[in-house]
């Protein structure tokens, strides 16, 4: 290595290592086989690393197959990645590190079988990545299975009678199926095997990754490259295979060149400072009202175990919430649980509701205390399952029979009609709302009205709401005596 | 350090309670956490996740990404983690078994990172009701080869959030992937939850590959050939997970100093069955709950000391019963473990389990 007549010959980029110190065995040499492409590649982009300088900010993401050891050579961040995943590996480094440049390089199993989805994707979305595609027509790394790339009629050790299409499909042309999408700003296929190719194939890869450089977007480079050992051809035979079996079939172009369209990248996203984070999250609190806990009319209506039902539109779920976010801005323990699952079985919506001044054990109802019967297939469902002595609210305007329990305490509330009556027969469930904190005590006027502010979304709506928790929380009232 | 007691976070000062999902308040725990790149895919019950990432994480300068599958949003955890920034997903059981490549190869390169399961009915497409069937699946490993992650068990909104914290403070701590798993209906059941502070900004990892000059020597990879090498990178990797059960193994604890009965249940179960064991102490059987914080690491040598003053043990599980394997494991079969299991996404009754809780006592003779 030392020897000055070869000198000029052996210049390595500078984005090379010197010598290949993760490697076993011989560290001054590749891995590759003799007349494999890989290494031709390898070092036009090196070229390319050295030409833009970019080697600090460039990650190279090694796939599984021959290049599964490019980390050995490329003084450039490195990761490796699963088989077929470098797309998505590099994704996330790149979605990470907005400032890097990451190349993918990946064979043809690698890319155009196992991991499909993940270069189409990846290209679709117009990630910031160049992607190298080596097609040799063969899975070398394993031993010369069949690719999605092998040739039809090509014999491989998983194809001994030669690649039948009518078995296996046709080889897949990557580069024109990644020329169809929107997003890439440059798709290229070259070879490597003459001189003249060779020579274009670096300027292909040369342009893209002045792509990366200048943050463009996308960029694809197929290059048809020779397995001599997986051929099992000399090296020049090889070569001259690539010209008269696989050009025809997958023909050198440029599909896809928007290089020269305007572009401005986009400005870096501002970091949000951490003390502007609960406000941007929606969890600033700073705002929210408590109240002293309203006291119970009487104290078998205290820690209730509420069941809430209706059909679905009947705001029942709301209704829930409404009590459970009166219960905590009293300073309770709550706990708001939507029908869900199997549970949702019978055409009910229903949930489930504790309010409790000690922990709150399971979040699900099974016995309640309290049941709110907005429909009769909600009673008729549920009416069992009552505790012994239980308050049952019916929404009469919906019910028409009566519970066959004769212990059940029953609040009879026309909450539909009355709903209907204020120009909305979607209030009903405020009346409910309403009309239990009025008859059992248990929650206070005003915390309903700061609530609603609270878990109502459409403002207008509140105004209506409020007036209809009025009228209920009067009626329960009065049937108080 | 021994195991640990779980101690909820205290309450913050001047900061009001929210009425929240539990898959809400992951997000916002992940977020608080310095987390920053959310990649994932669609899938009940944990859909919220995915859908408050997207408007959370794009809100504070983080990335999210809807992934084209499972398995491609783990490989850009491993891309992000790679690049050495706090980062998650979340799925349950369907979408977590496609995402066990990408975990292998976060443990093998040791990659810090927090994916978050809300387990549902299986196996198969099995149904979207709560499940615990997913417990083998997380805690023993559903990846290839020698690795362990930890595994969080939040049942409460609170400990939604402060779990996830947790998670990520864990995976950076020990440069390993934690999971964070809870059932359907901790993921949709509301709660009251305070959130703390930011945690500040985490130093920038040494190891990573940031796409700048300090890290560009870097390799993230969990390839050795030599077997010799791999061999070691294998007794180093054991070494640390010994560490991770010497020091993070979390368990909570109701009613058990004179407990004769200890009911072992974690997530969702272990509140209806400290619904049930309030009940059963008003009648005077003299039982109490065990609820493991962490499953891996399993928190052993508490439970066995339970067990030497206790008659029997029974294990509760939304399962054909798979943590139990641990408890008997953990107390080394020397007093009878019984077990009440309920599958396809039927939860017991707190009546239900008061029941068992009786027969328990009955047979145990402790009444």
């Amino acid at each position: 290595m030392n020897s000055p007549v070869y000198e000029p010959f052996l210049q390595k980029p500078r984005s090379f290592y010197d010598t290949y110190e993760r490697k076993s065995g011989i560290k001054e040499v590749t891995h590759y086989c003799p007349g494999c492409g890989h290494g031709e590649l390898h070092k036009m982009i090196a070229e390319a690393i050295d030409e833009f300088e970019i080697a600090d900010r460039t990650v190279l993401i090694s796939p599984v197959g021959c290049s599964v050891f490019a980390y050995y050579y490329f003084d450039v961040g490195n990761v490796q990645a699963a088989h077929g995943r470098a797309p998505a590996v590099g994704t996330g480094v790149q979605r990470a590190r907005p400032h890097s440049i990451v190349m993918s390089y990946q064979g043809d199993g690698d890319l155009a079988a196992i991991g499909l989805n993940e270069i189409l994707q990846a290209a679709n979305r117009g990630e910031k990545m160049v992607v190298f595609f080596v097609n040799n027509a063969i899975y070398g790394m394993t031993g010369g299975q069949m690719a999605p790339t092998t040739l039809p009629g090509m014999t491989t050790t998983t194809s001994p009678g030669g690649r039948k299409v009518e078995d296996s499909g046709a080889p897949l042309r990557m580069a024109e199926l990644i020329s169809q999408l929107e997003a890439p700003v440059y798709v290229a296929r070259g070879a490597l095997c003459s001189a003249k190719d060779i020579s274009r194939t670096r300027r292909l890869v040369r342009k893209a990754m002045k792509v990366q450089v200048e943050g463009r977007g996308f960029a694809f480079v197929e290059v048809l490259s020779a397995c001599p050992t997986g051929w099992g051809m000399t090296p020049p035979d090889s070569y001259q295979w690539i010209h008269e079996k696989m050009k025809p079939y997958f023909p050198l172009d440029v599909f896809v060149d928007r290089t020269d369209e305007t572009f401005t990248a986009p400005a870096p996203k501002e970091p949000v400072p951490l003390e502007k984070y609960h406000e941007v999250m929606r969890i600033d609190s700073s705002d929210q009202l408590s109240f002293p806990p309203a006291q119970p009319l009487d104290p078998k209506y205290a820690n209730p175990r509420l069941k809430i039902a209706g059909f679905g539109g009947q705001g029942v779920l709301l209704l829930g919430l409404g009590l459970a976010q009166c219960g905590m801005m009293e300073g309770r323990r709550v706990s708001w649980l939507p029908s869900y699952g199997p549970e949702m079985r019978g055409g009910t919506a229903h949930c489930h509701v504790n309010i409790s001044d000690d922990e709150i054990g399971s979040p699900l109802v099974s016995q309640p205390t309290v049941l709110i019967a907005m429909n009769q297939p909600s009673l008729e469902k549920f009416e069992s399952q009552v505790a012994a002595r239980g308050l049952v609210l019916l929404n009469t305007s919906m019910i028409s029979k009566r519970p066959d329990r004769d212990d059940l305490e029953v609040l009879d509330v026309a909450a539909s009609e009355m709903a209907q009556k204020l120009g909305n027969p979607r209030a009903a469930n405020m009346i409910m709302l309403g009309a239990y904190a009025g008859y059992t005590g248990m929650i206070g006027e005003k915390t309903i009205e700061a609530a609603l502010g609270a878990i109502i979304k459409k403002r207008h709506l509140i105004e209506l709401n409020v007036k209809a928790v009025a009228e209920g929380f009067a009626l329960g009232r009065a049937a108080r005596g | 350090m021994p195991e640990t007691a779980y101690s909820p976070r205290p309450a913050c000062p001047g900061r009001a309670p929210l009425l929240i999902k539990g898959n809400e308040a992951i997000v916002k725990g992940a977020l608080l956490a310095g987390c920053r790149c959310y990649f994932g895919y669609p899938i009940t019950p944990a859909s919220e996740i995915a859908e408050t990432a997207s408007r959370d994480f794009p809100a504070v300068g983080g990335v999210f990404i809807q992934a084209e599958s499972e398995t491609a949003a783990m490989n850009m955890v491993y891309g992000a983690a790679s690049a050495g920034v706090r980062t998650m997903t979340a799925s349950s059981g369907p979408g977590i078994s496609l995402m066990q490549e990408a975990v292998s190869y976060c443990a093998g390169s040791e990659l810090p990172c927090v994916v978050v399961s809300i387990m549902r009915g299986g196996p198969g497409l099995g149904n979207i009701g709560p499940e615990q069937a997913d417990y083998n699946q997380v805690v023993r490993i559903g990846g290839h080869g020698n690795y362990r992650t930890p595994v969080f068990a939040p049942s409460s909104g609170q400990e939604m959030c402060d779990l996830t914290m947790q998670a990520f403070e864990v995976a950076d701590r020990y440069r390993t992937p934690v999971f964070v798993v809870a059932d359907g209906f901790t993921g949709q059941m509301m709660e009251p939850v305070t959130f703390p502070d930011p945690l500040p900004e985490p130093p920038e990892k040494d190891w990573a590959v940031r796409a700048d000059a300090a890290t560009r020597k870097n390799l993230i990879s969990s390839i050795f050939l030599d077997p010799d090498e791999l061999e070691a990178h294998n007794r180093k990797l054991q070494a640390k997970f010994r560490e991770i059960e010497e020091n993070e193994a979390l368990y909570d604890e109701y009613a058990t100093d004179d407990a004769k009965i200890v009911v072992v249940a974690y997530g969702i179960v272990a509140r209806v069955v400290r619904s049930a064991i309030h009940a059963a102490r008003d009648e005077g059987i003299p039982v109490g709950l065990f609820r493991p914080v962490t499953l891996w690491p399993f928190p052993h040598r508490r439970l066995d000391e339970l067990a030497g003053r206790a008659a029997r043990l029974h294990v509760f599980e939304l399962s054909c019963g798979q943590m139990i394997d641990d408890v008997r494991l953990a107390i080394h079969d020397r007093i009878p473990v019984g077990f009440h299991g309920r599958m396809g996404g039927n939860v017991p009754s707190v009546e239900e389990c008061l029941e068992v809780i009786r027969k328990a006592a009955r047979e145990g003779g402790v009444l």
